[in-house]
């Protein structure tokens, strides 16, 4: 449908040209870092796909002992209870507090599974020429990078709980191990998406160029 | 020379575009993939600089005042955000004490500073500061990794949690970072790469 309107489009690649992606300028291409802003160019970035999967797997890593270990270690008289991401949403529930149990869900689980899973549909699919309507494409990659940050809500939300609930005997909060995995996944993550490629998506779609 | 300069390429396609000084004002999207290749913010210059000086003033409220308060029975507790940061720092989550400390207060912190002194220098008609350009470059590389709103919302999700157990009550820090927050949302909208690379460009 948008076929006749992407014929003018001319990228800078075929005019032997580089964009650079920290301020858009646009120099030659055997130039190293750009005039204006100083930021190292390349062309195309040949790694980000090897990047981008190092990254995933980092973050898929340390994403299974953050749901497997406690996030939260409450005393309350001398009891001690420990509580898992999935375990402190189900508490939640049973306050009745639906509305932030669903905020965390969102955050701890939906989100980061979401985006090992859009993140690697993205690599396999750029790995060769595709099909796919590029637009959709751009839009996954778009909702990876901005909302993959989120994620970080349940390490915030331990950092005060523990800050706060410091009462002795009667109740103590404190941080467990997998607040440490969690942000580190959540961190991994965040590389893995800043690390690919966005102008694949449109050369592969092309298929690849005789020349580079 | 001047015909490079009217030309400007899409970071996120590489399609590149030749832009009239008109169309470079105004507010202009990449044909192939829809990124915004100009914002088209007039004043965004000041705006940037300004609200940057308004939230360094504000976070030093947010790290010298009383953040939360909480009541439990005779129990009292009053935490700062500082408090919040050294939640972690016992043992092995040193480090993330550390990271927490960086996302929330010390790269916020650095994107108004880099903003101030890549860009005051244009506002006030002087000559660039010393590596303004690398400034202005990690202000935009720095922007992911700073959580400052992020923040709030688990504040909001942990008083909830909290809500049941014991009173809550809000101190002036609270109120500072959430300004802090909303302004910064605000600034962002007037980051037009275009407008301010060819601001410091241009400015010698």
């Amino acid at each position: 449908m948008d076929g006749d309107r992407h014929e003018h489009i001319v990228t800078a690649r075929a005019m032997g040209q580089v964009v650079c992606r920290s301020c858009g300028q646009i120099s030659p291409m055997n130039q190293q870092r750009c005039a204006r802003c100083g930021e190292r160019l390349v062309s195309r970035d040949t790694h980000s796909l090897q990047k981008a999967w190092a990254w995933w797997l980092a973050g898929l890593i340390a994403y299974i002992p953050a749901n497997l270990y406690p996030m939260l270690r409450t005393t309350q008289m001398f009891h001690t209870k420990e509580s898992t991401i999935v375990g402190g949403v189900i508490e939640l529930m049973h306050h009745h507090a639906y509305g932030i149990a669903g905020i965390v869900f969102f955050a701890s689980v939906v989100i980061p599974v979401g985006k090992f899973l859009a993140i690697a549909y993205l690599a396999i699919l750029t790995a060769r020429a595709h099909r796919m309507d590029p637009h959709r494409l751009l839009w996954l990659y778009e909702i990876v990078e901005f909302i993959g940050r989120w994620s970080m809500i349940d390490v915030f939300v331990v950092a005060i709980l523990t800050a706060l609930v410091q009462f002795d005997v009667l109740a103590t909060i404190n941080p467990g191990i997998a607040a440490v995995c969690f942000a580190l996944s959540v961190i991994f993550t965040m590389l893995a998406a800043q690390s690919f490629d966005s102008r694949r998506i449109w050369d592969q779609l092309r298929g690849p160029s005789v020349h580079d | 020379m001047t015909a490079m300069d009217n030309r400007i390429g899409c970071p996120i396609c590489d399609a590149i575009y030749t832009l009239s000084p008109e169309q470079a004002r105004g507010a202009t999207r990449c044909r192939q993939c829809g990124y915004r290749l100009t914002l088209g913010r007039g004043a965004a210059i000041a705006r940037v600089v300004g609200v940057s000086i308004t939230n360094l003033a504000l976070m030093s409220l947010v790290i010298f005042m009383p953040f939360l308060d909480l009541r439990a029975g005779t129990f009292h507790n009053r935490a700062s955000v500082f408090d919040a940061i050294l939640g972690f720092s016992e043992g092995i989550m040193v480090p993330l004490s550390i990271a927490v400390l960086g996302f929330i207060l010390v790269l916020p912190l650095s994107r108004f500073l880099l903003l101030i002194y890549a860009l005051g220098p244009v506002l006030m008609g002087w000559r660039n500061f010393p590596q303004a350009q690398l400034a202005l470059r990690w202000s935009f590389l720095l922007k992911p990794w700073a959580m400052a709103e992020i923040f709030m919302v688990g504040v909001a999700v942990a008083l909830v949690k909290l809500a049941g157990m014991a009173t809550i009550s809000v101190g002036p820090a609270f109120w500072a970072f959430a300004a802090v927050v909303a302004l910064n949302v605000y600034k962002d909208t007037f980051m037009c790469r275009n407008t301010l690379w060819t601001a410091i460009d241009t400015n010698t």
